[in-house]
């Protein structure tokens, strides 16, 4: 049975001036799947990301999310999408239920939905007692938890991390990836970016870029065999030794 | 309508939340009004001054008391020799002397004129013309009284005329003022900075990654602004005439709409200017510097339009503040309607439509 294509990339590029950020990139990411999006500070990752998610024009290249394409469809690719920045991207002067209905409010989910969703997702983030608490005054971890679940509150077909789990400790972090199970069992397609080679193995399949190219795409384990690796670290430098841009 | 409602919301949240910019919206225009109408005025107020009467008659006193019971002069001594007038001119002691001449009375009676000499000490001349005026226009109202019914000719020689603003007030040139740049300032900086904060803090990025039309973003930002301006104007018009005694004689309805269009103005200058930085304290800076000068310089209520060169008198004409500056005192003092100030009022509008369509299509819809 063939795999639906929910993002799929040709020849993908991005240029500022005389610097290519991306180079024809191309690759496609199926429905359901965890898609890690690898590569050091520098390499591309998050320029790719913003294109996909049309916060960026790309310069040549072709991309369709959902079915939808980058370049006049991107009003519809916005229905689709969840997007968690680099950036905390939640209102910190804002309490934790101002946040939720804030976000799922201009995706426009009713009002009846909008109290069933979130409080099944305080009940499973166990915030029950920050509900009116200044989302500012949460630990980060927690802020992350909840910015992911806002994410996915108005259920995207795809949902788009940029370094999702950023300074936070290792225990947090797993949960946070348990969060990033669910939504994918959920039928969510996860497309997260990360240099964390541990979050790597967590993937289904990965993406390496160095140097605005996309250097390899496989299965964890399948890039560990290729390259006779027992971890992604060592993949990750065996094929970014040759990587002229140093990290920003 | 309802994502609508649920970002406005969330502005409001932001501003009702934060100490800085409450003090800011509320508190600037109190204390601009304050120092305005209070520290930082012109006019003068409990100036030393004597007052020699070598005529100690009717008409003479008469003079004395109404100038005795203005506020703008302290009447200190009453009898001096010419020299020991000078003598408290040269220690400072006084600012200005008036002298009433022998036989005042009889000559403003039997002549028709009489003269009354005042003397101001001129090294400040500002102040000394000031308070010569002061005291004229008391002798001009005095002089009225002292006039028996249907005689005429009586003439106390001085020939002073103000108009709108009998007693110089201070405040009839600084309100007018502090509203504009009150209007401005608070407009532009508050739509810059929370623009931008949306910037910096990252969630700009993920609004626009929503559904909800970027150009939404400005309208939903503009409209709490918007309205807290109007709220700032109404605590700037009750304090003014509260507190400084400042009349509104003209319509509170073209007043308000004129001041609408300032807002306006102002909240797409903030955009424009949001546009161009990405950090607030850059945009903070941007505002005040855009802002505060030129309206301080050119709007005509520290430095009179009137004389300056021409080139800085056509600078001024494209700032917006100038025009609103021209309508305030226009509705306010002088109590006039659309008819007067139509012209203004157009101009005004010109320069808003084009700044509004000038930052919308500025603004940036996507990241890069």
């Amino acid at each position: 049975m063939e795999k639906e294509i929910v993002i799929s990339a040709h020849k993908l590029t991005k240029k500022f001036g005389d610097f290519i950020a991306t180079n024809e990139i191309t690759f496609k990411v199926y429905a359901g799947e965890i898609f890690g999006f690898l590569g050091a500070n520098g390499a591309g990752k998050t320029t790719a990301m913003k294109m996909l998610c049309g916060l960026s024009i790309p310069s040549a290249g072709e991309a369709t999310i959902a079915g939808f394409d980058v370049y006049r469809e991107t009003e519809k690719i916005k229905q689709n999408i969840g997007y968690m920045s680099q950036k905390f991207s939640l209102y910190e002067d804002l309490t934790v239920v101002e946040n939720i209905r804030f976000f799922g409010g201009i995706y426009g989910l009713s009002n009846k939905e909008l109290k069933s969703k979130s409080e099944a997702l305080i009940k499973t983030l166990g915030l029950e007692k920050e509900v009116d608490k200044l989302v500012g005054s949460l630990p980060l971890g927690w802020k992350q938890k909840l910015a992911f679940s806002v994410a996915i509150l108005h259920e995207p077909k795809i949902v788009f991390l940029d370094e999702p789990t950023g300074g936070v400790d290792p225990v947090t972090r797993r949960q946070f990836w348990d969060l990033i199970y669910d939504a994918s069992d959920r039928g969510i397609t996860i497309f997260v970016t990360t240099h964390y080679m541990d979050e790597a193995e967590y993937c289904d399949r990965v993406s390496m870029m160095v140097d605005g190219y996309m250097k390899a795409l496989d299965s964890p384990e399948n890039l560990k065999k290729t390259h006779g690796a027992a971890t992604m670290d060592e993949v990750f430098f065996d094929l970014a030794r040759g990587a002229q841009r140093q990290g920003d | 309508m309802k994502q609508f409602k649920a970002f406005v919301r969330k502005e409001f949240y932001h501003v009702f939340r934060d100490p800085k910019t409450l003090l800011l919206l509320f508190g600037m225009p109190i204390a601009q009004i304050i120092l305005f109408g209070f520290a930082l005025t012109n006019e003068i107020k409990n100036s030393k001054i004597v007052i020699v009467d070598y005529a100690q008659d009717e008409a003479s006193r008469r003079i004395s008391e109404k100038i005795e019971a203005s506020a703008n002069f302290e009447v200190a001594q009453k009898l001096l020799s010419h020299r020991e007038i000078e003598e408290a001119f040269k220690s400072g002691t006084i600012k200005m002397a008036v002298v009433f001449p022998n036989k005042f009375n009889y000559h403003l009676n039997h002549e028709g004129k009489a003269q009354i000499q005042i003397i101001a000490d001129a090294s400040d001349p500002n102040t000394a013309t000031t308070l010569s005026n002061y005291a004229n226009a008391i002798i001009k109202d005095c002089q009225k009284s002292l006039v028996p019914a249907g005689q005429k000719g009586l003439n106390i020689n001085t020939e002073v005329r103000m108009i709108y603003n009998p007693e110089l007030k201070g405040v009839y040139n600084f309100v007018p003022g502090v509203m504009a740049l009150v209007l401005l300032l608070v407009g532009v900086l508050m739509t810059s900075v929370s623009i931008v904060r949306e910037k910096e803090m990252g969630t700009m990025e993920v609004l626009l990654v929503s559904p909800f039309n970027p150009l939404l973003v400005i309208v939903s930002k503009a409209i709490p602004y918007f309205f807290l301006s109007l709220i700032n104007l109404t605590i700037i018009l009750i304090l003014s005439s509260t507190l400084m005694e400042m009349p509104i004689n003209g319509s509170l309805f073209l007043l308000y709409f004129a001041s609408s269009i300032l807002i306006l103005t102002a909240l797409a200058l903030g955009l424009l200017i949001s546009n161009s930085t990405d950090s607030q304290q850059a945009a903070m800076l941007i505002s005040l510097m855009a802002m505060l000068m030129p309206t301080l310089l050119f709007t005509g209520f520290l430095f009179p339009l009137e004389n300056m060169p021409m080139p800085l008198q056509i600078v001024a004409n494209f700032l917006p503040s100038k025009w609103y500056y021209i309508i305030v005192k226009s509705v306010m003092i002088k109590g006039l309607g659309w008819a007067s100030v139509w012209k203004e009022i157009l101009i005004l509008m010109g320069m808003t439509t084009f700044l509004v369509v000038l930052s919308v299509k500025k603004f940036k819809i996507r990241l890069a």
